[in-house]
């Protein structure tokens, strides 16, 4: 058997088996009842689809400026003390 | 005078729903025939174009005009029956145990003399039919529009949104299918 021959005439079969654009009676109006059915828009989801696609910008924004701040402190060796530099303007308060 | 498609688009976008039934009415024929490619039968047929329209109709406010509506609609068709074909795909019917005697006659014909086998029979449409089916989803769809439908690798690339070169491979590996399939009917002593 001629694996390759069958194919191709296969296909050929196929191309001219083209199927039929026939269409249901008034199907467009089954379509349009569905959307007019639809629930209308609710504020709430855009706004959780919103804040969904924030995420990754937001984090990304978050490793570049962590990387940022990580190296500029350690490169010029002026490390600020965290707990310093919080309770700085209560130590001048008391000076 | 018949509105345009840009006029209906353009009306429906700024909330005159009724005016989307006029762009179902002059695309669903087009829509049917290529639902029809993919589909098993004809009630999955209208549930995968009611898909396509609902999700036309969600989109509208995406289409970009850069093309005409028919390429933008017909490729959201083709990636929607891509979809209907991948949640199907766990639902394959056996090939092997189905073959009819009319097909399996067609076979044997096409062994004895495969220039003279009809190609207008029903058997070959319905053996064609099941071979397909038997295929994954994305070398059933490469096959159908490259094979089938006679698409440029290009046109599949907009179509599908695949690029050119994965539109190629996932050709040759559509093929490759196809031929392994043919190859395990033979073993089987179906030919």
């Amino acid at each position: 058997m001629n694996i390759e021959k069958l194919q191709k005439k296969l296909l050929a079969v196929a191309r001219q088996d083209a199927p039929s654009d026939r269409v249901p009676y008034a199907f467009e109006k089954r379509i349009m009842a569905r959307l007019r059915q639809a629930p209308a828009a609710d504020a709430w989801v855009y706004w959780g689809r919103m804040l969904w696609r924030a995420t990754a910008p937001c984090v990304a924004v978050m490793v570049v400026l962590s990387v940022w701040t990580f190296y500029s402190a350690s490169g010029n060796g002026s490390e600020v003390n965290l707990e310093d530099a919080v309770l700085a303007p209560v130590q001048l308060a008391y000076e | 005078m018949e509105r345009s498609d840009d006029e209906l688009i353009h009306a429906v976008l700024n909330g005159d729903t009724e005016s989307f039934e006029l762009l179902i009415q002059r695309y669903q024929p087009r829509v049917f025939a290529t639902a029809r490619r993919y589909a098993r039968r004809e009630d999955e047929v209208a549930d995968i174009v009611q898909e396509i329209f609902i999700k036309a109709f969600q989109k509208l406010s995406g289409f970009r005009r850069d093309a005409p509506f028919e390429h933008w609609l017909m490729r959201l068709a083709v990636r929607t029956c891509y979809d209907a074909l991948r949640v199907h795909q766990r639902n394959r019917e056996s090939l092997f145990t189905e073959i009819t005697e009319e097909q399996s006659e067609w076979l044997e014909r096409f062994n004895a003399n495969p220039d003279g086998a009809d190609d207008h029979g029903d058997a070959a449409r319905q053996l064609v039919r099941k071979i397909l089916e038997q295929l994954p989803p994305a070398a059933r769809l490469v096959i159908t529009l490259l094979e089938i439908e006679e698409r440029s690798v290009k046109e599949i690339s907009a179509l599908t949104g695949w690029s050119v070169p994965l539109v190629k491979v996932r050709a040759f590996r559509a093929r490759a299918a196809m031929r392994k399939i043919l190859d395990k009917m033979e073993r089987d002593k179906y030919l």
